[in-house]
């Protein structure tokens, strides 16, 4: 094929030449730019056993992306591998008023069975693979070390690279769905060693452990989209990968992500790469940001309050952006149990969801916990709060999350976990 | 009259465009979602928290900005804009694209028979030198000229 430099298989020639038909050539074709964009010398195969795809809402306004589908359905064109997809938009169980819900369903999501079946047919991986930690062991997609992926959803992909060790690109919508449609990815970037490297060291001296959105906020914003080596951070999370650990990096990731455009860190003692390599994956003249307790401070005192009334009282909170582990959920119901208690009350004072993939909900549920939780008037929900909130009448709304990356995308506010805790359980005021 | 020049990642001509110019990263969902959802021909960005650029309409504008931020529908985003007609004309970047925007110009270039020409390391120099509301040339080459 004429007018690329990418050294390609006969396999993939005749791809990008139609011999499996022209969606399919528009498909590599696509690939084949995005990868040449970035200096991408070849194409390697996707090695993880399921792919991932950021986009799970049928909004009408992506029509465009719905006649995409449809064209790959009528090409006989479908993914060489199951996947999961990030969390529905919608769950009647979570509060909305009459106005709300006739919005999210009759004009914002009103594409979304539509949308739904043709995931199906494209390959999800089941009705219940609506997650963007899709990573969890109870979801079953979790990537070996290693592992070459054609992801998207940002704090999924960060996650899977920096905890998992695998290898993605920060890839876009439909970008995601074409690696695990011809079975390539081009290589460049995160995929390579080179592009693993650590061009900034990060110095964290705390003298308490630092709340993991924040300090992932002050990273991202910091770093961008560069790759950073956080150094003193195993003294407060520890050097094994446990339950805890994971949790923390989860939040911490997505912090990153989403307040800059991390795909990639390593904590220095903890992180498989980092226990491997060490700082041998720094790479020369790297910037250093040192971090204490001020400097997360500054960060989260600048970060903008877009309410009307910066003084309203909270209608709405949501905890669990990105979802919620097993084990945080259990945390959680301990913890607002016990505030509750101290605080005089027997239910949260401001409505109050968390969020967890399907399976979690499902494994959550079979528990005495789960009465426990809806005791405290708390809703337990697989719904994406983003997508809740991204819609003009949940925008003038009130809402609180201990969510950085909700907080980056819409009018929500943002407490720490203990302001958040004292605020459901006590009273905003 | 100014001439730079930078790499082209999707190959066109505009012949005039006006300039609308973000100093800072340009984050593709927020910017677009209020305008794609009701149906604003003119595509007047959403995102708040960029000063330069919010409230004011970003069709057929020659966009200046250093990269986009934010979530990874971001490609994707600017796909249904362009399938939708809702696109500046051309995308100019000083930085070296990134992997959302160079996704959705590809996208927008191989799947619609709307394209946006989209030039990359155009540098800080044509940052600073283009203003919001200068007019812009963008050559075959890459060559981007401010008349």
């Amino acid at each position: 094929m004429p007018g690329y430099k990418m050294e390609l298989t006969p396999e993939q020639l005749d791809i990008l030449n139609g011999k499996k038909g022209e969606t399919m050539a528009k498909v590599m074709k696509t690939l084949v730019m995005y990868g040449e964009t970035f200096g991408a010398t070849k194409m390697v195969p996707v090695t993880s056993e399921k792919g991932h795809l950021v986009t799970s809402f049928g909004i009408s306004v992506m029509k465009p992306v719905y006649e995409l589908m449809d064209q790959l359905i009528a090409g006989g064109v479908v993914s060489k591998q199951k996947f999961s997809v990030d969390p529905r938009p919608l769950d009647k169980n979570v509060p909305a008023n009459f106005l709300e819900n006739l919005v999210f369903n009759k004009f914002m999501y009103s594409a979304q069975e539509k949308y739904d079946a043709q995931l199906e047919k494209v390959g999800l991986l089941s009705k219940s693979a609506y997650t963007c930690t899709c990573y969890l062991d109870e979801v079953g997609n979790t990537p070996k070390k290693g592992d070459v992926l054609s992801w998207a959803e940002s704090s999924a992909v960060v996650y899977a690279n920096s905890v998992l060790g695998a290898r993605c690109n920060r890839n876009s919508g439909i970008i995601d769905i074409f690696g695990s449609i011809v079975g390539y990815v081009p290589y460049f970037g995160l995929l390579t060693d080179e592009g693993r490297k650590a061009t900034w060291i990060v110095e964290v001296k705390t003298e308490k452990i630092p709340e993991a959105q924040v300090l992932g906020s002050a990273i991202g914003m910091k770093v961008m989209e560069d790759v950073p080596y956080v150094i003193g951070l195993d003294k407060w999370i520890g050097n094994t990968l446990d339950d805890n650990a994971k949790a923390y990096l989860k939040d911490f990731g997505a912090a990153t992500a989403s307040n800059g455009a991390v795909g990639l860190y390593h904590i220095d003692g903890l992180t498989p790469e980092a226990v491997e390599s060490g700082k041998d994956l720094i790479a020369e003249n790297a910037q250093v940001y040192v971090i204490d307790d001020k400097e997360l401070e500054r960060v989260k005192n600048n970060y903008p309050v877009i309410w009307k009334d910066k003084n309203a009282t909270p209608k709405l909170c949501f905890i669990g952006c990105p979802h919620l582990t097993y084990s945080q959920l259990i945390e959680w119901t301990e913890k607002v149990e016990a505030s509750l208690k101290k605080y005089g009350n027997k239910k949260v004072v401001i409505p109050t969801v968390f969020t967890a993939a399907p399976a979690v909900v499902e494994k959550f549920n079979k528990t005495p916990y789960a009465a426990r939780l809806k005791a405290t008037g708390v809703v337990l929900s697989y719904i994406c709060p983003l997508m809740y909130m991204n819609n003009p009448l949940c925008g003038k709304k009130p809402v609180i999350t201990n969510s950085n990356k909700l907080r980056t995308y819409t009018t929500s506010r943002y407490y720490t976990n203990a302001e958040i805790l004292e605020q459901i359980t006590k009273g905003a005021k | 009259m100014k001439t730079f020049k930078g790499r082209v990642v999707v190959p066109g001509t505009v012949a005039s465009a006006e300039a609308l110019v973000t100093k800072q990263g340009f984050n593709t969902l927020a910017s677009f979602q209020k305008s794609l959802q009701f149906g604003d021909k003119t595509a007047k960005c959403g995102d708040q928290n960029n000063p330069d650029l919010y409230e004011k309409p970003m069709f057929n504008t020659a966009l200046c900005l250093p990269q986009t931020i934010g979530s990874t529908t971001g490609g994707m985003v600017l796909y249904c804009a362009a399938a939708m007609g809702r696109t500046p004309s051309c995308l100019l970047f000083s930085k070296p694209i990134d992997s959302l925007a160079a996704a959705g110009a590809i996208l927008a270039d191989v799947w619609t028979d709307k394209p946006m020409p989209t030039i990359d390391n155009l540098g800080e120099e044509f940052l600073e030198a283009v203003k919001t509301g200068d007019k812009i040339r963008v050559e075959e080459d890459g060559v981007v000229v401010i008349l």
